[in-house]
């Protein structure tokens, strides 16, 4: 028994290294050339022959500091009002879904669901030339809209399914106890569904976050356009040199936050803030 | 405190089912009712409609003889203990206690919300857990806590859905002899859902009996017991059920499957004009002829059966007699059963005999019943042909004035220790 259990845990522990290493690989790629030479990047080495910082350098004080600044700041800021305005809309609807009967709630979700299996190439060039006639191209809302098509359907889908696991009889008791619909709904059940709209902000965030067709396809200049598409425009120093190593740069920094929003959060999207509502 | 009034009440569900049917139910002013019946009897939904969880189709509902039907939960002032508790698992006890006072804004200030607290969590005995949160309690600690949430805020009445479905037996015991006492003490109005009758009958002054959405009788349980309307109220109250014979009417006995029984005249006039009636006798009514005491067995009648086989449970044992039943009064029992949402079962008459009784399964034996108390149903309308209305009436009465008493003795042992 106790050998067979080892054994067990020793071929899964196997398979765990073999994914993470599969999965990390490349990010660990990236991260070693950000910190080489432009002469280092052909060197057929793994390591920078020595860790210099110069990229991180061009990209943020260099000569490519306003195309990724400005980069930056268009992602965070996109990404963010897209997140929030999904998370908003989608918990609204997914209570509505969750506690309501209402004609129409299956069309609500087999809508959503056929959104978001929508290819995106394919919605792209009839909204270009849509948001140049409307003056949304290249703005921050001719961003934000198409992103809500991404983001707000697995919302709903997700709270909707996390509102269905939350007791009924909780807000009904804070009805009885005295409290208003919405009242009920503020004390009762939005503190219960905090892990559930943190799991699906995380998400909305990260899907807009990595969109790269919209960002590149409905964007020209700087007021608009998100880092994914920014680093196409990267250049080297010299027409001789590729931006390789500024490119990497960037994508490490744009995968901080990324990385950040899942420790921090990690602990709200596992507990089970539900256990004990009803009898366990 | 207030007192509640059912008036004809209707719930009607979207298919036109029909969930709740006509209930019209007095509740008097510090009164404990129960809604007892079986799963799907309409007696959960009725609650909730006195609560106003749940529309009222038609009919009224008053709160102290005021109209409530369109007033929201909040606005009713009732307190209500759901079957799962329905914690807040976000708030710790002590918040879990408090939120229904803190609902009520700028109406307690913090000091008195905290003292408030203290003084219910006291009572119930959740002192030492006030800063826990609801997933660390028992499951006895959380149906405490839920009671809490419902005496800390003053409500005129409180409505309990099968509190104590989810405790284990032991439990259970202990919660309903701590909720009869915390209602007398209290001397608050209480409507009790539940479909134990154990706790139907020991917690309730009185006991509304329902099936498919229509109440079948409302009375103490003793009155329930003794004198019940009806075939179904007379099933579903008593553990083990009452045993329903078929019956042949003669002039001066009846004849069942276990021999002829002589019967009272009067009790054989109301089934006149009837060719066959169900016996209902309760299983307590028979017993080992060998040890019937001399001043009883006048009163009732001696007879031979076979036990297929007894039980023996330390205090009493239980004989069970199998018979078999014409085709339809076998339906007929069979549907009886299925309303009572019980297993259908083999036709056998269930006999309590004292636990010294010899008697053993097998052999022809020596029973004895006490005629006086047997029961006659019109085996069509399930109608008590022989119930005696008065009787019944003096019964309840009797329960209600052990009920004030109660209260005021509740009231002067807790004024006693505040002087003292």
């Amino acid at each position: 028994m106790k050998t067979s259990a080892g054994r067990e845990r020793a071929i899964w522990a196997a398979i765990a290294i073999l994914v993470l290493l599969y999965a990390l690989f490349p990010v660990a790629s990236i991260f070693a050339t950000s910190f080489k030479q432009p002469s280092d990047l052909t060197s057929g080495k793994f390591l920078p022959t020595e860790w210099v910082t110069d990229n991180y350098e061009q990209i943020l004080v260099g000569n490519a500091q306003g195309l990724f600044l400005s980069a930056l700041w268009n992602s965070v800021g996109i990404a963010l009002i897209a997140t929030f305005i999904a998370v908003v809309l989608a918990t609204l609807c997914a209570y509505a879904i969750a506690r309501l009967d209402f004609p129409g709630k299956r069309l609500v979700l087999t809508t959503a669901l056929a959104v978001s299996i929508f290819p995106v190439i394919s919605i792209v060039t009839p909204l270009f030339n849509l948001w140049r006639s409307i003056g949304l191209y290249d703005t921050w809302p001719g961003l934000i809209i198409p992103y809500l098509s991404l983001t707000l359907p697995i919302s709903i889908w997700t709270l909707a399914a996390f509102f269905r696991q939350i007791p009924w009889e909780l807000e009904q008791a804070a009805q009885v106890d005295g409290a208003t619909t919405w009242q009920a709904f503020r004390k009762a059940i939005v503190p219960l569904a905090a892990p559930g709209v943190f799991t699906t902000a995380i998400i909305a965030f990260f899907i807009a976050w990595n969109d790269f067709v919209y960002g590149i396809s409905l964007t020209s200049t700087e007021a608009a356009r998100p880092v994914p598409a920014a680093l196409a425009f990267f250049t080297g120093a010299s027409q001789f040199e590729a931006p390789t190593g500024a490119i990497s740069a960037a994508a490490i920094i744009v995968t901080i936050p990324v990385v950040l929003l899942v420790v921090l959060f990690q602990r709200q999207i596992v507990s089970g803030l539900t256990q004990g509502a009803v009898k366990g | 405190m207030a007192s509640i009034t059912l008036r004809n009440l209707v719930k009607q569900y979207g298919d036109g089912f029909p969930a709740v049917n006509d209930v019209s139910i007095d509740i008097a002013d510090g009164e404990f009712i129960i809604l007892v019946g079986p799963s799907g009897c309409g007696k959960s939904t009725l609650l909730r409609m006195i609560v106003g969880l749940e529309d009222i189709t038609s009919g009224d509902l008053l709160i102290n003889g005021e109209r409530v039907n369109e007033k929201a939960p909040r606005e009713r002032n009732l307190a209500m203990v759901f079957q799962n508790y329905a914690l807040y698992p976000h708030l710790t006890v002590f918040e879990n206690i408090a939120f229904p006072l803190r609902l009520a804004k700028h109406r307690h200030s913090e000091e008195e919300i905290r003292r408030m607290v203290t003084e219910a969590a006291r009572t119930l005995e959740l002192t030492d857990h006030l800063e826990r949160k609801p997933a660390n309690l028992s499951g006895g600690q959380r149906q405490r806590v839920a009671m809490g949430r419902a005496i800390v805020r003053k409500a005129d009445a409180f409505l309990f859905d099968e509190p104590l479905s989810n405790l284990d037996a032991k439990l259970r015991g202990q919660m309903r002899s701590e909720i009869s006492q915390m209602q007398r003490r209290l001397g608050v109005t209480s409507v009790y859902v539940t479909h134990d009758q154990t706790e139907a009958m020991t917690l309730g002054d009185r006991v509304a009996v329902l099936k498919k959405g229509v109440l079948q009788q409302i009375a103490s349980p003793r009155e329930l017991y003794e004198q019940p309307v009806n075939l179904f109220v007379a099933g579903f109250i008593g553990s083990p059920s009452m045993n329903f014979l078929p019956a042949a009417v003669e002039p001066d006995r009846l004849r069942t499957p276990v021999g002829d029984i002589p019967l009272a005249a009067d009790k054989l006039r109301a089934a006149a004009g009837r060719q066959v009636v169900l016996a209902g006798i309760r299983p307590e009514y028979f017993e080992d002829a060998a040890l019937v005491d001399e001043a009883k067995r006048g009163h009732g009648y001696a007879f031979t059966a076979e036990l297929t086989h007894s039980e023996w449970l330390g205090n009493e044992q239980y004989g069970y007699i199998s018979f078999d039943p014409s085709p339809e009064i076998r339906r007929l029992l069979e549907n009886l059963a299925r309303d009572m949402d019980a297993e259908e079962l083999r036709p056998q008459i269930v006999v309590t005999l004292d636990a010294a009784s010899r008697i053993r399964g097998g052999r022809p034996a020596q029973l004895w019943v006490d005629t006086r108390r047997v029961h006659l149903f019109d085996p069509e309308t399930g109608l008590n042909l022989t119930r005696d209305a008065e009787a019944g009436q003096a019964l309840t009465a009797e329960a209600e004035a052990a009920r004030k008493e109660e209260i005021n003795l509740a009231r002067e042992r807790q004024r006693v220790p505040v002087q003292g």
